[in-house]
């Protein structure tokens, strides 16, 4: 064999024993790494159903889903009359009120303010509701309106609408 | 191999048959007897020593605390409770452990503020200042991890914000937060791991630190002039000077840290952290621990979700690249009579960061914390990098031993 062709074979032989460790190094890894994500019993705690037929109007209960907060809001006639003339131009994250609720008087959020996480204030008659009627998380000062829309302050998006479902008048079921 | 002869170097003959198979009796009487440290050296060195007897200290309480301690979101915060009224000496064990972490970041910040002003990041100790920053992140996780560990509100709430500013990355960040939290929510799967990672990641630095004490070992130690050393005459051997040196600082050190465990070991504590951790109700304000505040304080100021985020992982990435931002050849502030005030308002600036990092961000605390901003990234920046343009260095001493003897009379 010449000299050159002696270099290529060892070059070839090199890359391919690199190329076939590093593939093998990932793939021994990969386990690792993927059991860090939610494990599926975890992933199982799907679903949450909740009676809403004690809910006056005005007021809102708070239950847990999936380990997170749930908001659910019996809104007045005043609060959808002042969710629905916000002109969608002035919002950070432009949605209709429409888009946000299955029936107009109910009200359903995820309760997690979607800058850090916090829980924000509003649910209780006492709590401060910010300057929008609706929440107000006091970690980093986010104001939400009474449709759960990001209005002023850090956070980026309106509160999370969770998927759910009108089993009937009186039940909703989350998830 | 030939066989060597095996040295009769020490009187004893069983540190001669350790010697010849293993020769750390040579290595240690190397690097912690005879090891030369310059002559001038005040007790901003000794911080370094007392650093790795607190990272000692830390490790040991904390496994013991650990035969004790129970990682499951409904046991943990009773688990510690009971360490602390019927396990025996367990308030000890823990006011120890969690006093201890905050000397360890006084202790640690005093080091990294004499590197600072001495310039002891500068050639050729550039990568040893890189290892400690490392051991600084290193700190940073370990300390958030613990205080997870208890299970109360500001744990909880703490690890729920500081976990939500992975989600700010774009399109991963999301998928980021869950597979570190094994979880849509903070919950048992994150205490779990964060117990693991706490128990493990002291090791890790206690790795990291060996590195770096190693790394200061080849070019030896900076000293308050800057200046290198030239001669025997600049240096005095470790052992006995500087070890006499650290024991007394060592000494003063016991002193003060064990009237807070003692006399006030909830002085840096947060009350809210003795309520059991409730996923549906927010403290009103979540307060970090104070040495990670400053931090905080930048994360805050900025009214952009990423932004803060960015400039907050910026503001402790900034200083790997310190030892390339700074060009002036002088080491010492001593002798650069503009640079040592900008620096010493980067102490005091560092400082008032941290206080308005635990106050709420409203009002004139967010208007300070802005400009604690400004200042922390213009100094990094604009000031370090362009002030030789302007500055003229004192002119520097002969040698070490010139700046010996002359403050000896």
């Amino acid at each position: 064999m010449t000299e050159v062709k002696k270099n290529k074979r060892r070059d070839f032989l090199q890359l391919s024993s690199i190329t076939i460790g590093a593939v093998g190094t990932a793939a021994f890894i990969w386990p690792f790494l993927k059991s860090m994500n939610p494990a599926e019993d975890t992933l199982a705690l799907g679903t949450t159903e909740v009676d809403i037929s004690d809910i006056q109007e005005g007021q809102s209960i708070t239950v847990k889903w999936r380990g997170k907060p749930v908001f659910i809001r019996k809104r007045t006639q005043d609060e959808i009359n002042l969710a629905k003339k916000v002109d969608l131009k002035v919002l950070k994250d432009p949605q209709a009120d429409s888009k946000r609720v299955k029936k107009e008087e109910w009200l359903v959020l995820v309760g997690v303010c979607t800058h850090l996480g916090c829980v924000p204030l509003g649910q209780k008659l006492t709590d401060s509701k910010g300057e929008y009627d609706g929440w107000y998380c006091p970690c980093h000062g986010s104001h939400y309106d009474t449709s759960g829309r990001i209005r002023k302050g850090p956070a980026p998006t309106n509160l999370a609408v969770p998927p759910y479902s009108f089993l009937n008048d009186s039940t909703i079921k989350i998830g | 191999m030939k066989d060597q002869k095996e040295s009769k170097k020490y009187n004893n003959s069983f540190l001669n048959w350790i010697e010849f198979r293993l020769p750390i009796i040579s290595y240690f009487e190397r690097e912690y007897g005879d090891y030369p440290m310059p002559k001038n050296c005040n007790y901003f060195w000794s911080f370094g020593a007392l650093a790795t007897i607190t990272l000692i200290v830390m490790i040991v309480s904390g496994i013991f605390l650990a035969m004790n301690y129970t990682p499951h979101t409904d046991l943990a915060f009773d688990s510690v409770e009971r360490i602390m009224r019927d396990v025996n000496y367990g308030w000890l064990l823990r006011y120890i452990h969690s006093n201890g972490a905050a000397f360890f970041f006084i202790v640690v910040y005093i080091h990294i503020l004499r590197g600072m002003y001495y310039g002891s990041y500068k050639y050729p100790r550039e990568l040893n200042w890189i290892l400690g920053v490392f051991i600084y992140l290193l700190m940073m996780a370990t300390s958030f991890m613990g205080y997870v560990l208890p299970w109360g509100q500001m744990s909880y709430w703490g690890a729920t914000v500081i976990t939500n500013l992975f989600s700010a990355i774009p399109i991963i960040g999301e998928g980021l937060k869950t597979w570190l939290l094994g979880d849509y929510t903070v919950g048992n799967a994150t205490l779990n791991r964060f117990f693991a990672l706490h128990y493990v990641l002291p090791f890790v630095i206690l790795g990291v630190v060996g590195l770096h004490v190693a790394a200061v070992h080849v070019h030896g130690s900076n000293n308050p002039s800057g200046i290198d050393i030239k001669s025997k005459n600049d240096t005095v051997k470790f052992f006995p000077y500087m070890v006499i040196k650290d024991t007394i600082a060592l000494c003063v050190f016991g002193v003060l840290i064990s009237a807070v465990i003692f006399f006030g070991p909830n002085l840096m504590a947060e009350v809210d952290n003795y309520i059991p951790a409730d996923p549906l109700v927010t403290p009103a304000h979540i307060v970090p621990n104070w040495y990670l505040a400053p931090f905080y304080a930048i994360l805050r100021a900025v009214p952009d979700k990423l932004g803060g985020v960015v400039l907050m992982f910026g503001a402790i990435a900034i200083l790997f690249v310190l030892p390339w931002l700074d060009n002036s050849k002088v080491r010492s502030c001593n002798f650069r009579p503009l640079y040592k005030w900008f620096m010493m308002l980067f102490f005091v600036n560092f400082f008032v960061l941290g206080y308005v990092g635990m106050l709420p961000a409203e009002g004139t605390y967010l208007l300070i914390a802005r400009i604690g901003l400004v200042y922390y990234f213009g100094f990094f920046l604009i000031i370090t990098p362009f002030i030789t343009r302007f500055e003229k260095p004192k002119s520097l001493p002969a040698s070490i031993s010139d700046v010996y003897l002359s403050s000896a009379k």
